[in-house]
């Protein structure tokens, strides 16, 4: 369909948010997937939580790898700067754009292949430094691109679409995302907006390493009877435990639930998380609770999803090195080279 | 010495004042580095010129481990060849150690326990010191043994060659300034050994005399050098992964760092990531370049292998990135601590498909500094990788240089930028568009603009206006205009800098990077032997058009270089369009820095063969 040149006329009557943007203004080309893909729905997802937290889309970056999943951000917010990096490699690219100008948002967007596969050095270390980013795992269990091979995060004893049988464990992102001290953890499914979307503001909100294990199912290679990952299967084993909702710092914040079943978690901008509890057991401030609560439902066959984990307090990689307030790449001459003066010091010190 | 007779003793010792050769031959791990850097720091406060080369395993304890000092008041500095007075503390490499001294040298060694007389040689003088038997006696506790036998041979030889006692006491106060007691331990450490001598053994014929030879220049290794280039070059991200050869310039960098780039209220203003490997390192300098920030890895060969196919993407989407290749010995693992110029193919040719890349081959650790500096204006100018090709002899060896200079009027050259003003006043942005036909497009920093100059970055094939395009003529477009962009390249890159021999001669040579220490003494011996050489060092790639202009205007060129392949012969082939026929090869590859002896050995060879009428023109 990339022949066909999205209009940019607005209608007169679209609503538009507090920065006066309608939601048009944070889409982007028109997607090159499959009809009914997943990731084209978690796309739409990140157009809504932006548009709903009035992000100015200049200020943010989306950075993504290869494969279907990383060709997703030429789809949305066509006004912030993009980087489709190398495979498995955002992370690493992320990272060092974090370095340069800690005032922007920073969305990585990845695939499972991306991901658990060839980056999953990558993954893990930009988790375990607390990199300021939200990172997407648009995660459906199979190579798209190259038409239907197992992936890493395929679950042992499915089966793909030709009937093979998947005789590798899986990697369980989420556990492994809470090992590496990821500091906002969530899992949710590409069918379920009215969780993602939230999901996907308070990650952007977050101010550390946020995870987002999206599950959304391939519907060219694995939607299929045996496939682990088709919208049938996702659906029928899901189990969420709590529901988000975000409220930014200046909306008035309301109480619309009974007390005891509302846990509120202020975040660093000033965002409240307000978690409505479905699990009655669940703890989503309890890192080591969650990993077994996860592990233990996952060997009942139950995909539990939801916001699975938060640290209140948490920091990030520039808190952690000391870096300066004033972003990087804004340094000049002035701050950055310390003169002949100083030069001449280091010279009479080297005889 | 392999054509000496060694049955025919030698009475003769070798006589010489400010030019001599000492190798110490230690035990890694045994705390002797600071000892002989304190023994060749005190030759040069006596103003005599030093060359010095520690000569070391991939080990932190155990292994043999050497540091040789070349003495030479006309300021010679590469490796001569021959050993005048070896420091024997080794028994593991006593026989290579001996073997190695020239007829009339010296041999220096700890007598406590004494070698039976079949361990020498008959041309050559024992100077025997009880070295541990003094310290012992001296210290109880054996860690302290150990690091005053150090300080006590440096004691020692100052009687025996004559190092002035008092610049030894000052060097050392300035090293432990801040902690006084073992200023006064160390003393008492070098005047055991010194007095010790003093009372046995006579000085030798290699001696030491004040001197005016040394001027104003500094003592450093060129991977601290390069880091205070990043330094003032502006590098705000450093992303690394430890190797040797390459590690002390993420070390320095952070040190220099700490010291300038810190606020009163300890932030920082640089950002320093220990990666988990050097696909993360140049993918974090890779994003904090496209960024805005100036970014660079450190690393050696192994590294560049890593990186390739994000070098690759630098080209590709044309993002900015400084690379410190220190080049050690390949292929592998090769021979991590040993010297080599044999990553120039790699870096020229980093990646799949077409990409050529920027190098810049400095000849000393003093311009380590400049073209450290220089790599990071000329990666935002040229919106691409440019490597830093050290090599482990420049890199880890302390040389002497003219001191560091920096111009206050110099501003850092961030290349084309658009700015939301630019923006907002209506120029037209198209990243890739050659608007100065000069192969380079402008870039925008991400937020820089609500609604103007926000693109997509990619990989993939792509048009002048950065949306993704399969179409032949895009694709065509883009990789003609990275070549121009590399002729761009070749103007801006530093020129060759030629040495035209006092005659008139047919013959030139072309070498680079470390080689240029050892080079200029072989050609000084030469042209006092008759043969004359024209000589041009390349200091970068791509080849500015004098270095093809030279080898036209010769009608025997040699090249010599570090490497088993000629690989600098190759580029030259490739990119210069030189016939093969037109260019001779003088190799050296074993992992050593090459000396001047090789050298005339090789040019008068090769010459005598390949061109028997040479002679005036």
């Amino acid at each position: 369909m990339t022949y066909i040149v999205k209009p940019k006329l607005h209608h007169p009557s679209l609503p538009s948010n507090a920065i006066g943007l309608t939601r048009r203004d944070y889409e982007g080309r028109i997607s090159t997937l499959c009809a009914g893909c997943g990731h084209d729905s978690i796309s739409a997802a990140i157009v809504t939580a932006c548009f709903e937290l009035d992000l100015q889309p200049h200020r943010l970056a989306k950075l993504s790898g290869i494969g279907c999943s990383s060709k997703t951000p030429d789809y949305f917010l066509g006004q912030s700067h993009g980087f489709n990096s190398v495979h498995g490699r955002m992370p690493s690219v992320l990272t060092g754009a974090n370095l340069a100008n800690r005032d922007l948002i920073f969305l990585g967007v990845s695939g499972d292949g991306d991901t658990a596969s060839i980056g999953i050095s990558q993954f893990v270390h930009s988790v375990r430094r607390g990199v300021n980013m939200c990172y997407i795992v648009e995660n459906n269990g199979v190579y798209g691109l190259t038409k239907g091979q197992f992936s890493a995060t395929s679950d042992k004893g499915s089966k793909s679409k030709r009937g093979a049988e998947n005789m590798e464990s899986g990697i369980d992102l989420v556990s492994l995302a809470l090992q590496l001290g990821a500091t906002y953890v969530g899992r949710s499914f590409s069918g379920d907006k009215d969780q993602l979307v939230p999901l996907i503001k308070g990650a952007l909100t977050h101010g550390g390493a946020a995870v987002l294990d999206v599950i959304s199912p391939c519907v060219a290679f694995n939607n299929h009877a045996g496939s682990t990952k088709s919208f049938d299967y996702v659906r029928e084993h899901n189990e969420a435990v709590n529901r988000l909702d975000v409220i930014l710092g200046r909306a008035l914040i309301k109480a619309d639930y009974a007390p005891g079943e509302v846990r509120e978690v202020t975040q660093h901008d000033g965002s409240v998380l307000r978690l409505k509890k479905i699990a009655e057991d669940y703890v989503a401030t309890d890192r080591n609770a969650a990993a077994a609560y996860i592990q233990e439902h996952k060997a009942m066959g139950q995909i539990v999803t939801g916001l699975l984990y938060i640290d209140p307090h948490a920091t990030d990689l520039h808190d952690r090195i000391g870096t300066t307030r004033t972003p990087l790449n804004a340094l000049g001459t002035e701050e950055l080279t310390p003169g002949a003066a100083a030069l001449a010091k280091i010279n009479a010190g080297l005889k | 010495m392999p054509d000496q007779d060694l049955t025919q003793p030698q009475r003769v010792q070798i006589a010489a004042t400010n030019d001599f050769v000492v190798k110490f031959a230690n035990v890694n791990g045994s705390g002797s580095a600071s000892a002989n850097g304190l023994f060749a720091k005190a030759i040069i406060r006596m103003g005599v010129p030093v060359g010095a080369r520690n000569i070391f395993p991939s080990n932190i304890q155990g292994l043999p481990t050497w540091y040789e000092v070349r003495v030479n008041g006309d300021g010679h500095l590469g490796r001569r060849g021959g050993i005048d007075l070896a420091v024997a503390l080794n028994p593991q490499t006593w026989d290579d150690d001996l073997a190695e001294i020239v007829p009339g040298g010296y041999i220096f060694y700890d007598s406590t326990k004494p070698m039976p007389p079949s361990k020498f040689r008959d041309d050559v003088t024992i100077l025997g010191v009880p070295l541990t038997e003094i310290c012992n006696a001296a210290y109880k506790i054996p860690r302290e043994r150990q690091l005053f036998k150090n300080i006590a041979y440096v004691g020692a030889l100052s009687h025996l060659i004559g190092i002035d006692p008092g610049i030894v006491e000052t060097l050392l106060a300035e090293e432990f300034a801040s902690k006084a007691k073992l200023i006064d331990a160390n003393v008492r450490a070098f005047h055991l050994g010194r007095d010790w001598a003093k009372e046995n053994i006579d000085p030798i014929g290699l001696q030491l005399k004040h001197a005016d030879g040394v001027g104003n220049r500094i003592f450093v290794d060129g991977n601290r050098a390069a880091a205070l280039g990043a330094v003032y070059g502006g590098a705000t991200v450093c992303a690394w992964y430890p190797i040797t050869p390459s590690t002390s310039v993420a070390e320095a960098f952070m040190e220099y760092c700490e010291e300038f780039r810190t606020d009163t209220d300890g932030s920082k203003r640089y950002a320093i990531i220990q990666a988990e490997d050097e696909i993360a390192s140049i993918g974090i300098v890779v994003g904090a370049a496209w960024n805005g920030a100036r970014a660079f890895t450190c690393t050696s060969g192994p590294g560049i292998s890593l990186m390739n196919e994000f070098i690759g993407l630098s080209y590709y989407a044309e993002i900015p990135a400084v690379i410190f290749d220190v080049q050690r010995g390949g292929p592998s693992t090769g021979m991590p601590t040993r010297t080599q110029q044999a990553d120039l193919l790699i870096a020229a040719y980093a990646s799949h498909g077409d990409t050529k890349h920027v190098m810049l081959i400095p000849g000393d650790p003093g311009e380590c500094f400049t073209m450290s500096a220089l790599a990071f204006d000329l990666a935002d100018r040229l919106q691409t990788t440019v490597f830093v090709m050290l090599d482990l002899d420049i890199g880890m060896q302390d040389w002497l240089v003219e001191p560091f200079v920096w111009d206050d009027a110099r501003k850092l050259d961030r290349g084309k930028v658009m700015t939301a003003e630019d923006l907002d006043a209506g120029i037209p942005f198209g990243r890739y568009r050659d608007v100065d036909g000069d192969g380079i497009g402008f870039r925008t920093y991400p937020g820089t603009h609500p609604s103007k100059g926000a693109y997509f970055t990619r990989g993939s094939s792509h048009n002048a206006m950065a949306a993704y395009s399969e179409k032949g003529a895009d694709y065509s477009e883009g990789m003609q205009r990275l070549l121009k962009k590399f002729a761009t390249a070749a103007e801006l890159v530093p020129p060759p800098i030629a040495r035209k021999a006092r005659e008139a001669t047919r013959t030139g040579v072309l070498y680079f990077g470390s080689t240029a220490a050892a080079m200029h003494e072989a050609l000084e011996t030469l042209e006092r032997r008759g043969r004359h050489i024209d000589a041009m060092r390349i200091r970068a790639f791509p080849f500015p058009q004098e270095i093809l202009d030279f080898i036209d205007a010769h009608d025997e060129v040699f090249v010599v270089e570090q490497n088993r392949d000629a690989q600098m012969r190759s580029l030259l082939m490739i990119e210069g369009n030189v016939d093969a026929s037109r260019l001779q090869s003088i190799l050296h590859y074993e992992g050593t820095p090459l000396t001047a002896r090789f050298l005339i050995k090789e040019f008068s060879e090769k010459m005598a063969k390949t061109a028997p009428a040479m002679g005036k023109i």
